[in-house]
C-alpha cells in the first residue's frame, strides 16, 4: 500500500533524530557532585560549589587581566608575597625577605621545600624565567607591562608600531639575576619603593619546569601547575573544579577539600541557585534584587555581607573640551553639584560608596577627605561658583557605555546637573566599554565621560601613577603636572613605605587642586551565601577568601 | 520516496556551504575588535593584540580567511575559537543539552496545544472554547522572562526544588523540565489555534460527514480522519519552532542557566568570537533543513494525496 514506504520513511528519520540525541547524551552529562557532598559537619573537608565567570584566556598568572580567569589564578597560586583578606597588607609567602637599601635593588631570599603541584621545588629560576617569559613582547602576555619597572623591560619589547616584524634586542630582562637556587635579585630602572607590595599581584606567580620548557603548551593553560593551596583538576566549559593542593608548603592553607567553580551567564541564574542552595557562593547580585536590600532579604541577613573593595569610579573631564580645559573652578563646580549620597542611596541600594577622594579606601596610603568640598554636594554653593566661573555653554554631555548599567547614574546626574546648575546635559551611551575608551583616546568625546579603576595591588600608588603620571596608559585625563611628577618620583624613592605613602597623599592632593577627574564613588562588593557553608569572607579584592571558607 | 529524500539531502549541501559563507561575512563585518574586553578594564598592550592578530590570522584578507576555513570545514574541522577551545567540543557539548531542552518543550506544546485546540474546536462556541482562546492568549502575552522567573520562585516556595530544579546547569532530563515548560508555553496558543481552526473547517467537510453516516465511532471520525487533514499546518508550524526552540531560547537559557546552543551563540557574537558564531550558525542552518525534510516527509504520511516524486 502506498502509505507504507510513507510511513517507514517518517519513522526512520524519527528514530535517527532520537538515536543522535541519546548518543549525544551519554557523551556530555559529566558527573558532577553538587553541594549535596557536603552533609559532613565537621570544619575541614567537604566541597563547596561557587559562581564562575568564563576566563577569556589560558589560566597563566601573566595573561590574565579579568576577573574571571583572575579569581582561580588567585586561589591556585602562591607568590612570594600574599595580601592579608582584611587590610591588604603584604605578608610573606614564597619569599622569605625582600630586602633593599636603596629602594632600586632588592635581594629576595625564598623558602626552601616549597612545592608546585607537581611536587617539584621551587627555585629562584622559575620566578626569573617565568618573569623573562612575561615581559617579552612577541609572546604578547596581557600582563607584560607589569615588568615596566625592571631594568631592561624596553630591550624586551618590539619596537613600536612595527607588529613585531623585527625582533627585541633580547628575551630576558637584564634587572633580573639569579645568585643561587633560592635567592635573586631584581633592580629596577628608577627607584621604586612599592616593589615589595607589587610582587602580590598574579602576574608574579612562578612557573615550573614543564612550563618553562613549553610556554605555549595549551593544555597547561587549562590545567596548570601552580603552587597554590588549590589545583585545577579539571576545566570544562561549564565549570572548572580545583581540589587541595597535597604538595602546598605555604602557611595559607584551605579548609574544604574541593571547589567548583560553576560558570554562570546571568547573575539571576545564580542567585537563584544560592535561594535554592544549589550552589554556595555568589559575588554578584542582580540588579532587580537590590531595591530595598530585597537580596538580603531573600536570603537572610546572616548569610550575605558586603565589603568595600579596590574600584573607584570616576568622571573624567575631556581633554579636548575647550571650556573644561583650563577652567578648574568650572569642574570643581559640576562636581560640587552631584548628589552622590542619594544617588549610591537610591540606584545602587548601598552598593557603591560615595567618593572622598581619588584612592580607595581599602588600600595602604589611603587619606580621607582629598577631594575637600568638592566632592560634597551643595545646591547653593556649586551654584555660585558655577555662575562665577562662567557656566558652561552649549550641550553638555556625559558619556557613558551600556553594557555595565550605568544609564541609570547618568541620568541622575544629568539630571541633577539641569536642575542645580541650569546646564543642558544630555547622556551619550556607547554600546561597549572599548568603544568609549577608543572614543576618548581618539579625542571625540566631549564633556565628561565613566572611567573606572580596579587596583592591581593594594597601594595607593597603584591609583595614581597609571591614571595620572603624564603618559599613563589609562590616564584619558591627558593630566600632565610636572610638580606632581616630581613628587611621584620622590615617592618611589623613598626609603621606607610609610615615607613613601606620605608623599604619595601629598601627591594625591595636587589632584584636589587641578582637578582632571571628579571621583565619584568605589565599589562595594555584596556576596551572599547558601546555608551550607560557614566563615565566609571576601577579601580587599572583592575575591572569595579560600583559606576561611568552610563548611558546616 | 526515497530517491526524494536522498536529493533534499543532496541540495543540503549547497545550501549549508552558502549559508556560512554569508554567516562568515556578516560577522567579520561587525564593528569592533574581537580582544576587546579581554583585558579588563583597561586596554590590551600592543604585543598582547600583534599575537592574536598573529594566531588568528585575522590580518588576512577575508578570502583568504574564509579559505583557510572553508579547507579547514571540509576535513570536518570547525576551528579553533578564540578562547583556545576547539569550536567542535563546544557545540557538542551545548547542542544535545539543546535538542533536549527543544524536544521538551515541543512535546508540552504538542500535548497541551493540540488536546486544548481539539477541546475548544469540537465544542465551539461554549464556555470551554472561550476559555483556551482567552487562556492561552494570556500567556503569550507574558514575556518570557517573567513566566521563567515566576515559575522559579514558583518551585522555590512551593519547596519542589528537588523534584524540579531550578536551574538546569547539568543539562539533565529532570533539570530541563522546567525551562521546557516555560518555552513550550510561548508556543501553546499557536499550536492551539491553528488546531482548532483547522478541525472546525474540517469538521464541517463531506468526508466527515460520511464518515459519521458510515457509523464509525466518534473517536475514530475525530481521531483518524478529522485530525489527520487539521494537523497538517500544526506540524508546518511545529517544524519552524522546533528551529526558534534550538537557537532562540536566549532568555530562557539565562534564567536557567542551561549550557545551549542560542547562549552560546549570542555570546559568541558580544564578543566577537567569528570562528564560534559562524561554526555553530552553520549546524543550526543544517537542523534547520533536516526539520524541514522531516515536516515534508510527514506531510505525505498525514495526507496520501500528497505525494512527493
Amino acid at each position: 500500500m502506498r502509505a507504507r514506504p510513507r510511513f517507514f520513511a517518517a519513522a526512520s528519520l524519527a528514530a535517527f533524530a532520537l538515536v543522535a540525541t541519546a548518543c549525544g547524551t551519554t557523551a556530555s552529562n559529566p558527573q558532577t557532585s553538587t553541594s549535596a557532598a557536603a552533609s559532613v559537619a565537621t570544619k575541614e573537608g567537604g566541597a563547596i560549589t561557587i559562581r564562575g565567570c568564563a576566563p577569556q584566556n589560558p589560566l597563566i598568572g601573566s595573561m590574565t587581566g579579568e576577573v574571571c580567569g583572575g579569581n582561580v589564578i588567585d586561589w591556585t597560586s602562591a607568590k612570594l608575597v600574599r595580601y592579608n583578606p582584611d587590610d591588604a597588607k603584604p605578608m610573606m609567602d614564597i619569599a622569605e625577605s625582600i630586602k633593599t637599601d636603596d629602594s632600586q635593588t632588592f635581594t629576595v631570599s625564598i623558602k626552601k621545600g616549597y612545592k608546585f603541584s607537581d611536587g617539584t621545588e621551587v627555585k629562584a629560576k622559575n620566578f626569573v624565567e617565568a618573569w623573562n617569559i612575561a615581559a617579552y613582547g612577541p609572546n604578547g602576555h596581557e600582563g607584560g607591562y607589569f615588568f615596566e619597572a625592571i631594568e631592561g623591560y624596553d630591550d624586551t619589547q618590539c619596537p613600536a608600531n612595527d607588529k613585531c616584524a623585527t625582533k627585541p634586542k633580547t628575551d630576558k630582562l637584564a634587572g633580573l639575576v639569579v645568585k643561587d637556587d633560592y635567592t635573586f635579585t631584581i633592580k629596577t630602572t628608577t627607584p621604586t619603593s612599592n616593589l615589595p607590595v607589587r610582587l602580590g599581584y598574579s602576574a608574579f606567580v612562578p612557573q615550573p619546569d614543564t612550563y618553562l620548557a613549553n610556554p605555549a603548551a595549551e593544555a597547561f593553560g587549562k590545567v596548570p601547575v601552580a603552587a597554590g593551596p588549590y589545583k585545577v583538576t579539571a576545566n570544562t566549559a561549564t565549570e572548572i573544579v580545583m581540589e587541595k593542593n597535597a604538595a602546598y608548603s605555604g602557611a595559607y592553607k584551605g579548609k574544604v577539600d574541593k571547589i567548583t567553580y560553576r560558570i554562570y551567564n546571568d547573575p539571576t541564574a545564580a542567585f537563584t541557585d544560592v535561594l535554592a542552595n544549589n550552589i554556595d557562593f555568589t559575588d554578584v547580585i542582580p540588579a532587580d534584587q537590590l531595591a530595598d536590600d530585597a537580596w538580603r532579604k531573600a536570603v537572610g541577613q546572616d548569610r550575605t555581607s558586603i565589603r568595600e573593595a579596590g574600584v573607584i569610579e570616576v568622571l573624567t573631564f575631556s581633554p579636548t573640551d575647550d571650556q573644561l580645559k583650563s577652567n578648574i573652578p568650572l569642574r570643581k563646580a559640576i562636581s560640587q553639584a552631584i548628589d552622590r549620597p542619594t544617588i549610591t542611596k537610591v540606584i545602587y541600594n548601598g552598593t557603591r560608596t560615595p567618593a572622598t577622594g581619588w584612592v580607595s579606601p581599602v588600600v595602604d596610603g589611603y587619606k580621607a577627605d582629598q577631594c575637600g568640598d568638592s566632592c560634597k554636594y551643595d545646591k547653593a554653593k556649586a551654584k555660585a561658583a558655577y555662575d562665577a566661573a562662567g557656566g558652561y555653554k552649549g550641550t553638555f554631555t556625559l558619556t557613558v557605555n551600556q553594557d555595565g548599567g550605568h544609564k541609570p547614574w547618568a541620568d541622575a546626574v544629568c539630571n541633577g546637573l539641569k536642575n542645580d546648575l541650569g546646564m543642558d546635559c544630555v547622556v551619550q551611551i556607547t554600546p561597549k566599554f572599548a568603544d568609549l575608551l577608543n572614543k576618548a583616546k581618539a579625542g571625540e568625546l566631549k564633556g565628561a565621560f565613566r572611567n573606572g579603576w580596579q587596583m592591581d595591588y593594594p597601594s595607593i600608588e597603584n591609583f595614581l601613577t597609571p591614571i595620572y603620571a603624564k603618559g599613563a596608559g589609562s590616564n584619558y585625563s591627558k593630566y600632565d603636572n610636572a610638580d606632581f611628577e616630581k613628587k611621584l618620583k620622590d615617592a618611589a624613592a623613598a626609603k621606607d613605605l610609610t615615607e613613601a605613602n606620605k608623599l604619595y597623599q601629598e601627591a594625591e592632593a595636587f589632584l584636589g587642586r587641578d582637578f582632571p577627574t571628579a571621583p565619584m564613588w568605589y565599589r562595594t562588593q555584596p556576596a551572599a551565601w547558601s546555608n551550607k557553608v560557614t566563615n565566609v569572607k571576601i577579601n580587599a579584592f572583592g575575591v572569595l577568601d579560600v583559606t576561611a571558607i568552610s563548611v558546616k | 520516496m526515497g530517491t526524494y529524500i536522498v536529493r533534499r539531502l543532496l541540495q543540503m549541501i549547497p545550501v549549508v556551504i552558502g549559508a556560512t559563507f554569508l554567516i562568515f561575512f556578516l560577522v567579520y563585518a561587525v564593528p569592533g575588535e574581537p580582544w576587546e574586553g579581554r583585558c579588563g578594564e583597561r586596554e590590551c598592550s600592543d604585543a598582547y593584540i600583534a599575537k592574536f592578530k598573529q594566531d588568528y590570522h585575522l590580518d588576512e584578507p577575508l578570502l583568504v580567511q574564509y579559505g583557510l576555513y572553508l579547507a579547514r570545514l571540509v576535513r570536518g574541522d570547525l576551528g579553533v575559537n578564540f578562547y583556545g577551545n576547539a569550536v567542535s567540543t563546544e557545540l557538542l557539548t551545548r547542542y544535545p543539552t539543546s535538542i533536549k531542552l527543544a524536544l521538551i518543550a515541543l512535546t508540552v506544546t504538542v500535548v497541551i496545544g493540540i488536546s486544548a485546540g481539539v477541546l475548544a474546536g469540537v465544542r465551539k462556541g461554549s464556555f470551554l472554547d472561550s476559555l483556551v482562546i482567552v487562556s492561552t492568549l494570556v500567556v503569550i502575552s507574558i514575556p518570557v522572562f517573567v513566566i521563567g522567573s515566576m515559575a522559579q520562585f514558583g518551585v522555590l516556595k512551593l519547596n519542589l526544588n528537588n523534584v524540579i530544579p531550578v536551574t538546569a546547569s547539568e543539562g539533565t532530563l529532570q533539570q530541563l523540565i522546567l525551562p521546557g515548560f516555560v518555552l513550550g508555553s510561548l508556543s501553546v496558543a499557536y499550536a492551539a489555534r491553528l488546531t482548532r481552526t483547522n478541525l472546525v473547517e474540517n469538521l464541517r467537510a463531506d468526508f466527515v460527514r460520511t464518515a459519521k453516516a458510515k457509523g464509525l465511532t466518534p473517536a475514530r471520525v475525530m481521531g483518524v480522519h478529522a485530525l489527520r487533514n487539521s494537523l497538517i499546518p500544526v506540524i508546518t508550524f511545529l517544524g519552524y519552532d522546533f528551529g526558534g526552540l534550538m537557537g532562540g531560547a536566549i532568555v530562557t537559557e539565562r534564567i536557567f542557566n542551561i549550557n545551549g546552543v542560542g547562549g552560546f551563540i549570542f555570546r559568541s557574537i558580544n564578543q566577537l568570537d567569528g570562528v564560534s558564531v559562524v561554526g555553530a550558525v552553520s549546524v543550526l542552518v543544517l537542523i534547520y533543513l533536516v526539520v524541514n525534510l522531516v515536516v515534508d516527509v510527514m506531510y505525505g504520511v498525514l495526507d496520501p494525496r500528497i505525494s512527493h516524486d
